[in-house]
């Protein structure tokens, strides 16, 4: 077991990832967002109409777009970003909020960033799908799916060309498992060696399409062997057990034993996107409720006496408060100018 | 001054790049018996020179990732061709990254690769794709024509923070120059004027340059061709055309790739916005045919602007 503080670390990562993403539902409304611009009484002249308009949200702080929440998923990321130091990189997916709070990205730029504002990760040009944080190797979400796994190999390249120790890890979801850049990454991380981890998020379900129908085999991760690579399932519900599995392949990866691919059976309890009503069996859903990754790993922790109800509640509060200051930064702050892109 | 080819001048560009900075390293297919020709392989290989396998997802997402970090990989597409199967990776990605990050992660990637037809090879191994990456917001798009330019503009593209995608042309690689011995560059987004003249502006660039510069030739006595060579097709050197069409008065542009939606009617466009007063008569584009490449030779002939082509358009303009 880790020490005291890294358990709660542990769990205080989770529970970011679960309220930062429970407080979106607020501010989601996929149609509400094309709210048009209108010219505001300030416009005198015809140029003017451009320039002096105003945006009709429904609500104020609204988010528009495609949000993908990973609610139900959250020990993965935070498993696996436990491993890593602030430059070994990490490429997530279109489902990429808890891979950048659990690589230590601040929620209050995340924010910003999903309400488009100037203040936002990716200076409100990105959005969900594409936060970005350098200054931690957290090099985006992306919007293909499969996209950003051969991009992992490059940060795993460069310190090997430099001579340096970091690793690369590219989340992925079983989806992505059946797209070509999978297994060509496969390939070419084995051939070459490369620090990489293959992580994959194996929620069932690939877009709506459950995964009986998308996959002949009952695992993913046996899919590493055809390359030499190890792979490996893991439960996906159990913080511990990913954080242990994904230390091992980064041991390897930084011993230069080459990649791993890890699959860690999970479940995303709301749709593939926004929060309209999930495709899944309310049935299936409520078993992997049973199995709650956060309130798995709090009761583990009340077992073990690292955490008493009380400093569990606490916790919660603490975590509560910082998403409530994260919306009112994000709410505060100005929208980009469009003066600001390249090119206009 | 000493006679350089197009294909040796790719080849110093590339070894000077990578002895005056650490971060620039070669990766693509069959690289090694592409590049024991200048020994890079031999004198680079392990840790600067990487053979692939046939995966141009793979590897050229790898190289994106990499030049997110701080390096500088120079990618090598085989044919242009096969740019199709790492498309996601060039224009989704290395193209978009930028943009997307707010300008906080740059993409500092050439794209090389040889396209062009002429070469009996059908159409898998034909394709000279310059208009799919001019339309593509987040990529530069560079066409040398001579060795002077193949060298100086690769050192430039190398040296670039944002992905340029570099096309030279087959039938280019044997030509040579008279060259200086010492180090030079061609900035990105330079127009050059080949010959001047007073009653025509014919724009080509690529291997089709040396087709415009035949005709113009050979329409010495009866028409004063002024020919320029974009070398950059984006960013593009609009005011040397512009300044050139205020000469001339009459604009045809020539391209190997299919006229249709090509580059030719993206330069007929911005001349048109930006100058429609200055045309003495209707600017026009002489593109390849719009249908997929044959094989036979007299069937691809007929499909690639020829320079008979060129007089006949020429003097249909200035008639």
């Amino acid at each position: 077991m880790p020490d005291h503080a890294t358990l709660i670390a542990l769990l205080r990562l989770m529970l970011r990832i679960r309220f930062f993403e429970e407080r979106l539902k607020r501010f989601y409304d996929y149609h509400g967002y094309f709210a048009l611009s209108t010219p505001t009484e300030e416009a005198q002249s015809a140029d003017e109409l451009l320039t002096c308009v105003s945006y009709e949200f429904a609500s104020e702080g609204m988010i528009g777009g495609a949000v993908h929440l990973s609610i139900g998923q959250e020990a993965v990321p935070v498993g696996v970003c436990s491993n890593l130091n602030a430059d070994d990189a990490v490429l997530s997916t279109h489902r990429s909020h808890g891979h950048f709070i659990a690589k230590g990205g601040d929620v209050k730029a995340a924010l910003a960033e999903l309400m488009g504002r100037a203040t936002g990760c990716s200076r409100g040009c990105g959005g969900s799908m594409h936060l970005f944080d350098p200054e931690r190797t957290f090099l985006g979400g992306n919007g293909i799916v499969g996209g950003g796994i051969p991009i992992a190999l490059g940060p795993a390249f460069a310190a090997r060309y430099r001579g340096t120790d970091q690793v690369s890890v590219a989340f992925l979801g079983d989806g992505a498992a059946n797209q070509g850049t999978f297994h060509e990454s496969l390939n070419l991380a084995a051939l070459w060696k490369l620090p990489v981890l293959f992580v994959c998020e194996n929620n069932l379900y690939a877009n709506v399409t459950p995964y009986a129908l998308a996959f002949p085999t009952p695992d993913i991760a046996r899919r590493a062997h055809g390359y030499g690579v190890p792979g490996a399932t893991v439960d996906g519900q159990d913080v511990l057990a990913v954080r242990e599995a994904a230390g091992e392949a980064v041991a390897r990866a930084r011993a230069s034993e080459g990649p791993t691919l890890i699959e860690a059976r999970t479940y995303r309890y709301e749709g593939h996107c926004g929060v309209a009503a999930g495709h899944q069996n309310p049935e299936e859903c409520a078993v992997w409720r049973e199995r709650d990754p956060i309130e798995l790993f709090e009761a583990k922790l009340l077992e073990v006496g690292v955490l008493t109800s009380d400093g569990c509640r606490h916790l919660r509060e603490q975590v509560l408060e910082e998403i409530d200051q994260a919306e009112e930064f994000a709410k505060d702050s100005p929208f980009p100018e469009p003066t600001a892109l390249p090119g206009l | 001054m000493r006679e350089l080819s197009y294909a040796a001048a790719m080849g110093e560009a590339l070894r000077e790049e990578m002895e005056r900075d650490e971060t620039v390293f070669l990766i693509g297919e069959d690289i090694g018996s592409v590049r024991e020709a200048d020994d890079l392989f031999a004198e680079f290989r392990r840790r600067r020179v990487w053979q692939t396998p046939i995966s141009e997802s793979g590897f050229t997402g790898l190289a994106v990732g990499a030049a997110v970090v701080g390096l500088r990989p120079v990618v090598e597409i085989m044919y242009c061709d096969f740019v199709t199967v790492a498309m996601d990776q060039i224009c989704n990605q290395a193209a978009k990254l930028t943009l997307m990050s707010g300008g906080r992660v740059r993409v500092p990637l050439v794209l090389r690769t040889p396209a062009g037809c002429g070469t009996r090879e059908g159409a898998h191994h034909s394709g000279s794709l310059e208009a799919w990456f001019a339309h593509t917001p987040g990529l530069k798009v560079v066409m040398p024509s001579t060795p002077y330019d193949a060298k100086g503009l690769l050192k430039s593209a190398v040296r670039d923070d944002d992905p340029v995608v570099y096309i030279q042309h087959r039938l280019l690689h044997a030509r040579t120059e008279q060259v200086p011995e010492a180090e030079w560059l061609v900035p990105i987004g330079q127009a050059a004027v080949r010959r001047e003249g007073t009653d025509l502006t014919l724009i080509a660039w690529s291997y089709a340059l040396v087709k415009a510069l035949a005709a113009a030739e050979a329409l010495e006595d009866e028409v004063s061709v002024e020919v320029v060579d974009p070398r950059t097709l984006v960013p593009l050197d609009l005011d040397t055309i512009l300044a050139s069409v205020h000469r001339t008065g009459r604009l045809l542009v020539v391209h190997e790739a299919p006229g249709r939606g090509g580059v030719g009617s993206e330069i007929v466009r911005r001349v048109a916005e930006a100058g429609l007063d200055l045309l003495k008569a209707p600017p026009r584009v002489l593109g390849g045919a719009d249908i997929p490449m044959p094989y036979s030779p007299p069937l691809e002939d007929a499909c690639i602007p020829q320079v008979a082509d060129i007089i006949r358009a020429a003097r249909d303009i200035v008639r």
